[in-house]
Formats: C-alpha cells, sequence, structure tokens
C-alpha cells in the first residue's frame, strides 16, 4: 500500500506548486507558472485516484485507516501528532475538491491570462489546495484546525487579489474578520473538547464519546456545549445567518476563486466537519436542532435576497449561502449522508454556474449586471448550454444531479427519523425560490433582447481552457447524482451505502422500543415491497419538484412572457422590494450596532484614551519628570568657583558630621 | 622638659584648617584661594605629625611627605593654570572666570 502509507504526498504537491511558483514565478513566461500549478494539482488528483484505489482494497477492519507522521506538539498532556486518516467521508472530499480544484486551474489559466499578478494567483490557488486537502485528510481536530484556517487565509488573499481596489481590499478584510468571530466559538470548542476527552485525535474522542450518555433535549450537557461552539465556527466559515455577511461581498475576487472557494469546496469545510463530528453532534439533540434551524431559515431567507439581485454573481453568491443551508438542514436532521451528498453535487453545479458566470462576463468584457445583458444565447453557445444544465441541476429538475441529493435532504426533513416538519416546509419554499431566480439569471442573461451595444462589447466564446472544464462539470451535474438513482426504483443508493460505514460508527444505540418499532418498519417494507415504477412516479413528482417547476414556471411568465411584469410588481409593492433589495439592511444594522460603536470604542477609547493618555502618558512623563528635574538641578552648576567651593566645605562638613555621629554611636 | 600636650597641637591645627576654609570660600583671587588651600594641607600635616608624636608611629610622618609630594605637583600644576588665566582674563578675580556652566 504505497500511498497509503504516504498520504503526505498528496498536501506536498501543491504545497510545492505554491512554494515554486510564489518564489520564482515572478519573472517565468506564464506558460512555466501554468505547467507549475496545473502540474502539481493534477499530480495531486492522481494520487488521489490512487489512493482511492488502495483504500478500496482495504478490509473494513483497517478503516479509518490512520497515519501519524511526526509529533508536533507536546506540552504535558496536551500531545498532538501530525497525523492524516482515509475513510469514506475522506475518500469523497478528496476527490471532489482535487477533481474540481484541477478543473478550476485549467480554467482560470484562460480566465486570468490577461491579468497581472499570474503567478501570485496560481501560487495561492495551489496554497488553498494544500490546506484544503490538510482540512480534509486531518485526523485530529488540531491538524483539522491548521487547514482550516489555512483556507481561511487563501480566501482572504484572493478576495483582495485586485487589492488595489479598495472594495476588494475591504472585502478580503471583512471575510476574514467575520470569519474569525466563529472560529473564536472553534478555538473555544477544541479547548473544551481537549478539556473533555484529554485528546484532540478523533478516534479516541469519538470511542469516549460514544460511551458517554446523550444529553437530551432538557438537559445539556458538556457535549451540547462543544457542538455548539463548533457550529458557531462552521456558521463563520460556511456563511450562515448571522455571519453570512462576508460571502457576497467576497465575489469582488476573481470568478474562479468565488467558484473554487466561495461554492465548491472552502465554504462546505463547516458542513464536512458538522458530518466528520457527527458522534458528538448525534449525542446533542440541542445542537443538532440548532443545526437545522440554522440551515433551514438560511436556505430561505438568503433565496429570498438572491430574487432581486442584478449583479450575476450575487446572485450565485446567496444562492451559495442556500445551498449550504441545506446541507445542514441536512446535517441537522441527522440525514449527514445527504447533506455531503448535496454538497458534492452542489460543488459540480454551483462550480460550473460560477465558471459560467465568469465566461459570460469575459464574454461582456467585464460587465457583471444582468440587466445589461441579454439574448447571449446565440453568442456564446457552449456557456449558455452548460449554464443551462447547471441551471436545471440547482432547480433540482428530475434527472439532474441537484433532484438526487435536495430530494433526499427534504426527505429527511419531512419524514426522516428527526422530522421537522415547519423547517421542511422552509426548505421546500426555499426551492421554489431557487428555480424561480436562477432561471430569472437565465432568462435576463441569455434570453430576450440585448440590453447593451453590439459594436461596444465584442462578444465572443471564451477559448477551450475555459469551455473544456464547463462541459466536463456540466457532464457531472447531470451524471453526478446518479449514484442514488437506483433508490428511486427501489434499489440501494449507491453514493448513501459507501459512506454509511462513517455514519454507523459511533451512531447512538437508539432506545429499545425504538429499534424494535425500526425493525418492524422495515420489515414491512420488505413485506410490501412497491411497485418500482411507481415509487419513481411518485419521486418525480413529489412536493420538491412540483414547487421546483412552478418556480421556472412564474420565472418564465415574468421574464420571458411579459417582460414588464417584474417592474410593475416592484412599483406596487415597493417597500417589501427595497427591503429585499437591499438585503433587509443587514449591512447596515451591523454597521450600526457593531462596527460603528466597535470603531467609536476603538478611536476614542483605546486609541485617545488608552493608548495616547495612559500607555504615551506614562512613558512621556516619567520622561518629562527626568528632563526637568535634570533642568532644575543643572543650574547648580553655575561655572561661579566660589559657589563650588561652598559646596565642597558643605560636602566636607557632611561626611565630618556624619563619621562624627557613627563615632558617637560606636562609643 | 615639659611635653607640651596633643591636644594643643590639634587645636592649633584645627584653628588654621578653619582659616584656610573661611579664605577658600571668601577670597576671590586666585593666588589668595590657592594660598588658603596649601594652609589647609599644611594644618593637616601638622595634625598627621603630632599624632605620629604621640603615638610613637612613622605611619603618620609618611602621610606627611605624600602630602607634600602631591601638594608640589599640585602647585606646579595649579600655578601654571593660573598664569594662563592671568594672561587670558587680564584679571586673577575668579567671579570673572564661569564660562564653564550649564
Amino acid at each position: 500500500m504505497p500511498i497509503l502509507d504516504h498520504l503526505w504526498i498528496i498536501l506536498a504537491l501543491p504545497l510545492a506548486g505554491a512554494a515554486i511558483n510564489g518564489l520564482l514565478g515572478k519573472n517565468w513566461p506564464k506558460s512555466a507558472v501554468n505547467s507549475v500549478a496545473i502540474g502539481s494539482v493534477s499530480l495531486a488528483f492522481l494520487a488521489v485516484v490512487e489512493t482511492v484505489r488502495e483504500f478500496l482494497q482495504l478490509p473494513a477492519s483497517q478503516v479509518p485507516w490512520v497515519r501519524t507522521y511526526f509529533p508536533w506538539i507536546s506540552a504535558g498532556a496536551f500531545k498532538v501528532n501530525f497525523s492524516l486518516q482515509v475513510d469514506q467521508l475522506t475518500i469523497v472530499m478528496l476527490l471532489i475538491v482535487s477533481f474540481v480544484g484541477m478543473l478550476i486551474h485549467i480554467y482560470s489559466t484562460g480566465y486570468m491570462a490577461h491579468e497581472g499578478g499570474y503567478y501570485r494567483f496560481f501560487s495561492y490557488l495551489n496554497l488553498f489546495m494544500f490546506f484544503m486537502l490538510t482540512l480534509v485528510l486531518a485526523a485530529n481536530i488540531v491538524v483539522m484546525f491548521v487547514g482550516w484556517e489555512g483556507v481561511g487565509l487563501c480566501s482572504y488573499l484572493l478576495i483582495g487579489f485586485w487589492f488595489l481596489k479598495q472594495s476588494a481590499a475591504n472585502a478580503g478584510k471583512k471575510a476574514f474578520i467575520v470569519t474569525r468571530i466563529g472560529d473564536f466559538g472553534f478555538t473555544v470548542g477544541i479547548l473544551l473538547l481537549f478539556w473533555t476527552f484529554h485528546s484532540v485525535d478523533f478516534g479516541t474522542i469519538f470511542t469516549q464519546a460514544a460511551g458517554m450518555p446523550s444529553d437530551t433535549m432538557a438537559q445539556a450537557g458538556v457535549l451540547t456545549a462543544i457542538c455548539l461552539l463548533l457550529f458557531t465556527g462552521a456558521i463563520g466559515k460556511s456563511a450562515q445567518l448571522p455571519l453570512y455577511v462576508w460571502l457576497p461581498d467576497a465575489m469582488e475576487g476573481p470568478t474562479p476563486v468565488s467558484a473554487l472557494i466561495h461554492a465548491a469546496t472552502m465554504v462546505t469545510a463547516g458542513v464536512y466537519m458538522v458530518a466528520r463530528m457527527h458522534p458528538l453532534f448525534s449525542r446533542a439533540p440541542i445542537a443538532m436542532l440548532a443545526v437545522a434551524i440554522v440551515g433551514a431559515i438560511t436556505a430561505f431567507y438568503s433565496a429570498t435576497i438572491g430574487l432581486v439581485q442584478t449583479d450575476i454573481k450575487k446572485v450565485l453568491a446567496y444562492s451559495t449561502v442556500s445551498q449550504l443551508g441545506y446541507m445542514f438542514l441536512a446535517c441537522g436532521v441527522g440525514a449527514y449522508a445527504a447533506g455531503i451528498f448535496h454538497l458534492m453535487t452542489h460543488a459540480f453545479f454551483k462550480g460550473l454556474l460560477f465558471l459560467c458566470a465568469g465566461s459570460v462576463i469575459h464574454a461582456m468584457g467585464g460587465e457583471q449586471d444582468m440587466r445589461k445583458m441579454g439574448g447571449l444565447r446565440k453568442a456564446i453557445p457552449v456557456t449558455f448550454w452548460t449554464m443551462f444544465i447547471a441551471t436545471f441541476a440547482i432547480s433540482g429538475v428530475p434527472g439532474f444531479a441537484g433532484f438526487f441529493s435536495k430530494d433526499e435532504i427534504l426527505n429527511a426533513a419531512g419524514s426522516g427519523p428527526r422530522a421537522n416538519v415547519p423547517l421542511w416546509l422552509l426548505g421546500l419554499v426555499a426551492a421554489g425560490l431557487t428555480s424561480f431566480y436562477m432561471f430569472r439569471l437565465i432568462f435576463l442573461t441569455f434570453f430576450g433582447t440585448q440590453q447593451f451595444d453590439e459594436h461596444k462589447v465584442h462578444v465572443h466564446e471564451s477559448p477551450k481552457n475555459m469551455t473544456i472544464p464547463l462541459i466536463i462539470l456540466a457532464f457531472l451535474s447531470i451524471f453526478g447524482g446518479w449514484f442514488a438513482a437506483p433508490k428511486l426504483v427501489g434499489g440501494t443508493d449507491y453514493f448513501e451505502s459507501f459512506v454509511h460505514p462513517v455514519f454507523a460508527s459511533y451512531a447512538p444505540q437508539p432506545p429499545a422500543g425504538q429499534e424494535e418499532s425500526l425493525a418492524g418498519s422495515a420489515g414491512e417494507q420488505g413485506g410490501i415491497r412497491p411497485n418500482p415504477a411507481m415509487e419513481l412516479v411518485h419521486a418525480v413528482t413529489g412536493p420538491p419538484v412540483i414547487v421546483g417547476l412552478i418556480g421556472i414556471l412564474v420565472a418564465w411568465w415574468f421574464y420571458i412572457r411579459r417582460p414588464e411584469l417584474p417592474e410593475k410588481l416592484a412599483r406596487s409593492m415597493h417597500g417589501l422590494y427595497r427591503l429585499v433589495l437591499n438585503k433587509y439592511y443587514v449591512d447596515e444594522i451591523y454597521a450600526a450596532a457593531i462596527v460603528r460603536p466597535l470603531l467609536w470604542i476603538s478611536t476614542n477609547v483605546l486609541w485617545h484614551t488608552v493608548d495616547e493618555g495612559l500607555i504615551d502618558g506614562t512613558v512621556n512623563g516619567s520622561a518629562r519628570l527626568a528632563r526637568e528635574a535634570g533642568g532644575k538641578f543643572r543650574e547648580l552648576q553655575s561655572g561661579n568657583a566660589r559657589s563650588y567651593a561652598s559646596w565642597v566645605v558643605v560636602g566636607a562638613v557632611g561626611v565630618t558630621a556624619l563619621l562624627l555621629g557613627i563615632w558617637m554611636k560606636v562609643h | 622638659m615639659s611635653v607640651v600636650p596633643i591636644s594643643y597641637y590639634l587645636v592649633l591645627s584645627a584653628v588654621l584648617f578653619g582659616l584656610g576654609v573661611v579664605a577658600f570660600v571668601f577670597k576671590r583671587n586666585i593666588i589668595t584661594i590657592f594660598m588658603s588651600i596649601e594652609l589647609m594641607l599644611n594644618a593637616v600635616n601638622l595634625a598627621f605629625v603630632a599624632f605620629a608624636r604621640a603615638h610613637n608611629q612613622l605611619d603618620g610622618l609618611v602621610f606627611v611627605f605624600f602630602v607634600i609630594v602631591v601638594a608640589a605637583a599640585e602647585a606646579a600644576v595649579g600655578l601654571a593654570i593660573v598664569i594662563t588665566i592671568a594672561q587670558n582674563r587680564r584679571s586673577l578675580n575668579v567671579e570673572k572666570v564661569d564660562l564653564l556652566k550649564f
């Protein structure tokens, strides 16, 4: 098992690429930078493929496969090893990250071809791959945290890639600071985790947690506290309410970055972390409920904002926030496999949507406002068709990838063991909103009449290195979900059965009575065995599909059939429209409630009072004391010899008196 | 032949020393100040000699020789300075030599 023993190779390749390009690439031709960047990522992908091949031959008893490379921190009882692990969950994430990452690297060579700082861009992108793979491969939470913070750093660097633009620099800072709020909770969670279990290794923690009594709704213990703290980190990293505000602003970065970091991989790290920590979450029902509620509300809330945005990337950003909400909803109702499944399909279709948006922006010469596009269908056919497919996928049209994963999530929310009908309804409405705003995007961009001056804008299809990744991802956006397809006709869900061992291990034992009833219902199902054709019909006409189709029809009615309607509607519901258009004024509320008071305190209290008054005052004050005392004492040095003579006499008398005093005391 | 008691010498030494101090502080002429320093040195020499005689020890006498040698050296250096000041200032008044100050 050569590569399973040397998992570090997967990490070392992109790190080496980042170092080579970052240190040496400045004066290299673009082709050299390309070959280092794409070469390292492609080799990492091949290493992942080889890992998968070897992993599949492992006996089940050796999973999870953990390899420790060196002791990293050893301070008393606190011991951290640099160790990596592979299990089914890791395999899924590794494949997504390395493959989508590779495609986006290739795409970037076309998209960034005319930009300055080419080597810098690819160096950051490779560094991101390194940290993301570290996060995914980590076998303890501290190594995971390294990846977690590292991807945050790369996100900051890449959002602010065009740092001469003030808004881009600010967006980078915003992303970093807002995420940090969540990371504070994550850090405290890690400490509490170590304090409780005396270990940071996943295996040790989970084994101990499995022996602990579960928290209940009525009685929240340390497990609930840990899970809520860790989830705070996930809220920040995965842009959930109330910390989602950084993600829409992150669209200031280059579009491939939005596709890779802010759609396909980094923002899903929170979902991955929750799924990875499932033995703890499953034993903390309050935390689970919190995850589900935050997920469902975010899914609905950000979908409503997406309805009225006019910037093509902003629509996709809010859509990403909404889809991440779905993943958390899935985790919150205990359907981790469905959440990870949606993570995968979302990586395909949302990555594709962003890349297509990039291709559109590229074709329009930098224009991002959808109202100034229109009728692009004929001019850029490859982009149009691939984006069309991705839109079908995200809208959950039967047969496309998103259909399978979204269906599973809503099923679990509606009728799973932790079903929650209000949250299911929220998710369902959000599904309708999703298909509406996505088709609105398509109709505004590609259909209707051209809203731009054809002589000024030279619309052109993107080069091959951009369109080929689009085509591959479009293929995956259709077939990426078909692992679950046999389930529709009563067969097995291959994805779920693949990751099942991860989520079945350490799962809490249901109470005796419940187990029986579960077994009973399973037997019943086996007994009746519904007609596969009926199952299929039932699945493709379920509520999510119906709602999705309604969304599409409404979008068609509004933007193709009666294009004057949206404006009329906006005018008649002016107040609501302005509220949503301005994103519920959340940024303004945060500015007024948090940012400005903080700035005021920092400026007036911490800066002017504490720093200038207290600290500078002490330092300058002691200097002034010395100077003024010196000023007084130097006047003794009058230059008059007779005054010196007097001082000598005074000194002599003083010394004599002293000696006399001592002598008298002795005798 | 009666022996003069040591206290007589010491009183004389103290009187001479006091005169030296007063002259040292109040006189303005550099030469006079210089002479008052010599007076103080010799007052101390007298005390040394008196003690040496009273205790029948040589140490005090040895110290006196040292003081005389140092006083001679000091007189040489001091008078050289006095001559330089006199040449530059055309005056021996110490009040007028006060440039070296804060």
